[in-house]
């Protein structure tokens, strides 16, 4: 888990040799049937047995697997971490292109869908009922696994956002909790003022925790609909509303020039130089792995407000399972997938720590009134819940957001180590977004 | 060769026929070898030229597009950039690098250290480092926070710069890099050293040289192949730096951009970007650039040493 959204919130891309390879893929696959595939099939395929291999980092789904395995014992599903993140897609990519060892199932991070989905390795799954799930899972992660009416995976986990916040150094100093980003930067100001080693945030360029705050923001700076792309980071509102406030927590040098993931990020947070993190509902696990010692010291909130009285939210992270077009079985491997991310598997993982994305989950009551012994025994799934329901649906990732976000340091990163500034930045980055999916083909602001 | 010669010539010109018989022989023998060179050093070089005549795009798939990727690479602001840097390290680091090298070989060759042992493994223990952990723990060494210059910071109230900002970054690789490589230099030059006959510096002596003449007349001449070698060796190295940036990068990701040095660049067009065929057209291109660079420097050295 905590590598996975260390990958989705960096983003650094390593998407291999892609399009040669999907390409050949595709007209190979052809031949596949498209047909709808009911729910008695399944249930046929499923006592027929057979075998399928799963690429997958994800934890909790080790305890989804041998469950499986006891309920269908014909079935026999081979787990395989191939890599988590970038890797494990360099190593997809790989196989789709070499055509062999290509798994059946795969995890693929939000962000990343949009690339496999355009290179036609992913199985569209509304042939297997799949597109009526949309009511059974919050908008977020619904939306991004869908692409034009077809659903190319179904939601594993998900990331809505909450503000994390060190109540020990925040009640030292007599500083509310913000509820809105301009509390955020008065929070920041005192805070630095109070003590200059304590920051309000750690931040030294993250295309996923910026994108994400564009999103809140009510941004849609990408928008895609078959090739036809726009990237608009200039005079996109949620952009401007996000730089405005973040330009000044940048100037006033109120963020640590720390980088998430890193020692001494861990460091920060356990010994209050971090004072807050704005990040997705999978990082308590983390706290409790990462940041041991500084158990009951942290609370969770909801994230701050760009306009106050609002309730919108965003998504940070999460990830999916795709069926694979190249896959021999895909009866078996939806079967599998939707075990494990709609119907029994999802108790198991919520039990395992994972956070869900299913509505009906997010609104149990065993689930939001599970309290948290690190947060100081809060109910923080309520809050997370309350995020899950609040984030905008029109976002959408650009189809080589993998790529994107890998080069967004190259150009937004300067705006925290130079004079230049994060409008700048965005601008630079939509110019080198712009060259590269016009290089690569796409009709890019046309 | 002289013994072989007259065998040779004593004997009549073999027939047509056993000289067809004795090149397939030689064939055999040199066949294997052929084989591996071609696969192992060949190959890949025409595959990369192969590669470099086409496009492969997320919509349209793969397209020959002659010398369009080359065109590309010679209007290609990122990609000079990176090769302007890694001139200026090349023109910065290498010299200091050498120069202390230098010194430190003089210094172990001269008989005059004490403890000549321990300082010439203490000297070369860097190069047995793997670059991967050096470069971590020169990280951790030039942090500003919890690393040492941090704690320098702390305890001595002062403010030093920090290495890892986007002025100092490339200094503070050059530093790594010497760090790395003085031991490896420093080993071939003594070796060097070692072979010249102790005659020589008798005769100088004699003849009323002091130490630092025996240096500049005698030693440095007679070791200037290795200091050739030494030099096209830091030079293709520096043209092909990519452990140190790439590792430092997630420690300074705003310093070390994704076209850091030609290779990090060639790094991310295909493993990021997917653009294999560029960064092919990249690397042969960078490949020409070493090469001439590397002649240039041992032309001038030879003609130097005639």
């Amino acid at each position: 888990m905590r590598t996975m959204t260390r990958r989705a919130m960096r983003g650094v891309g390593l998407l291999c040799a892609a399009a040669l390879s999907l390409t050949a893929c595709g007209s190979s696959e052809e031949a596949a049937s498209d047909k709808a595939v009911s729910g008695s099939d399944l249930r046929a395929a499923l006592k027929e047995g057979g075998s399928i291999t799963v690429w997958a980092w994800e934890p909790t789904l080790k305890q989804v697997v041998s469950d499986f395995q006891k309920e269908y014992p014909k079935v026999k599903v081979k787990l395989v971490n191939a890599g988590t993140g970038n890797d494990q897609y360099t190593a997809l990519q790989n196989a789709v292109q070499a055509g062999s060892g290509v798994p059946d199932v795969a995890q693929v991070e939000y962000y990343a869908l949009g690339q496999f989905a355009l290179g036609k390795s992913l199985e569209d799954l509304s042939r297997y009922g799949a597109d009526k799930f949309k009511d059974d899972y919050s908008p977020g992660p619904w939306n991004a696994v869908t692409v034009d009416e077809a659903v190319y995976a179904l939601p594993m986990d998900s990331g809505p956002m909450a503000l994390f916040y060190n109540k020990k150094v925040l009640d030292k100093h007599q500083i509310a909790v913000p509820t809105t980003w301009d509390e955020y930067l008065e929070a920041a100001r005192a805070l630095h003022a109070a003590d200059p080693k304590a920051y309000i945030a750690n931040d030294t360029g993250d295309a996923g925790f910026t994108t994400s705050m564009i999103w809140q923001a009510g941004g849609t700076p990408f928008k895609n609909r078959d090739t036809n792309i726009t990237v608009d980071l200039t005079n996109d509102k949620g952009v401007t509303t996000y730089t405005k406030v973040w330009q000044k927590l940048i100037d006033e040098k109120l963020l640590a020039p720390i980088s998430s993931w890193s020692d001494e990020w861990y460091k920060g947070l356990a010994d209050g130089t971090i004072a807050t993190l704005a990040t997705g509902a999978w990082m308590p696990a983390n706290f409790v792995s990462g940041v041991e010692s500084a158990s009951g010291d942290w609370r969770a909130a909801a994230l701050p407000q760009w306009k106050k009285g609002d309730e919108v939210s965003s998504e940070n992270g999460g990830s999916s399972l795709a069926v694979m077009k190249a896959s021999k079985n895909k009866d078996l491997a939806y079967a599998f997938n939707e075990y494990a991310n709609h119907s029994e598997g999802v108790q198991a993982r919520i039990e395992a720590g994972a956070f869900p994305a299913t509505t009906a989950d997010l609104a149990s009551p065993t689930f939001l009134d599970t309290t948290f012994p690190y947060f100081g025994g809060q109910k923080a799934n309520e809050i997370f819940a309350r995020s899950a329901a609040q984030v905008p649906e029109d976002w959408s990732y650009l189809p080589y957001q993998v790529y994107a976000n890998s080069i967004f340091n190259d150009s937004v990163g300067k705006a925290y180590v130079s004079d230049t500034k994060l409008a700048d930045g965005l601008k630079e980055w939509q110019k080198a977004a712009v060259d590269y999916g016009t290089e690569q083909g796409f009709d890019v602001n046309k | 060769m002289t013994a072989v010669t007259p065998l040779t010539t004593g004997r009549r010109p073999p027939a047509g026929g056993s000289r067809s018989r004795r090149g397939r022989i030689g064939w055999l023998f040199v066949g294997p070898f052929m084989a591996v060179f071609a696969l192992v050093f060949l190959a890949p070089i025409a595959y990369s030229l192969y590669l470099s005549f086409f496009r492969d795009q997320l919509v349209g798939g793969t397209s020959f597009v002659g010398l369009d990727n080359f065109q590309r690479a010679f209007e290609d602001d990122q990609f000079w950039a990176a090769v302007g840097r890694v001139v200026l390290f090349l023109a910065v680091q290498v010299p200091v690098m050498l120069g202390l090298a230098l010194l430190v070989a003089l210094a172990l060759d001269s008989g005059r250290l004490y403890g000549k042992s321990f300082f010439r493994i203490s000297v070369f223990l860097p190069y047995a480092v793997p670059a991967v952990v050096a470069t971590l723990m020169w990280g951790f060494i030039y942090g500003t926070r919890f690393g040492l210059v941090g704690n320098i910071n702390d305890a001595l109230g002062v403010s030093l710069p920090d290495p890892l900002s986007p002025s100092l970054v490339l200094a503070s690789i050059g530093n790594i890099v010497t760090w790395e490589f003085i031991g490896y230099n420093m080993l071939i030059f003594y070796s060097a050293l070692r072979v010249v006959p102790k005659s020589l510096y008798e005769a100088a002596e004699i003849d009323g040289a002091g130490q630092w003449r025996i240096i500049t007349a005698v030693k440095i001449p007679a070791i200037r192949g290795a200091l050739v070698i030494a030099t096209i060796f830091s030079v293709i190295g520096s043209f092909q730096l990519f452990n140190e940036p790439s590792i430092l990068k997630s420690l300074a990701p705003n310093a070390i951009t994704t076209y850091f040095t030609p290779n990090l660049y060639t790094f991310t067009l295909s493993f990021s970007g997917r653009q294999q065929n560029y960064a092919a057209t990249v690397s042969l291109v960078m490949g020409v650039v070493t090469m001439i660079i590397a002649y240039a420097v041992q032309l001038r050295g030879m003609r130097k040493e005639a």
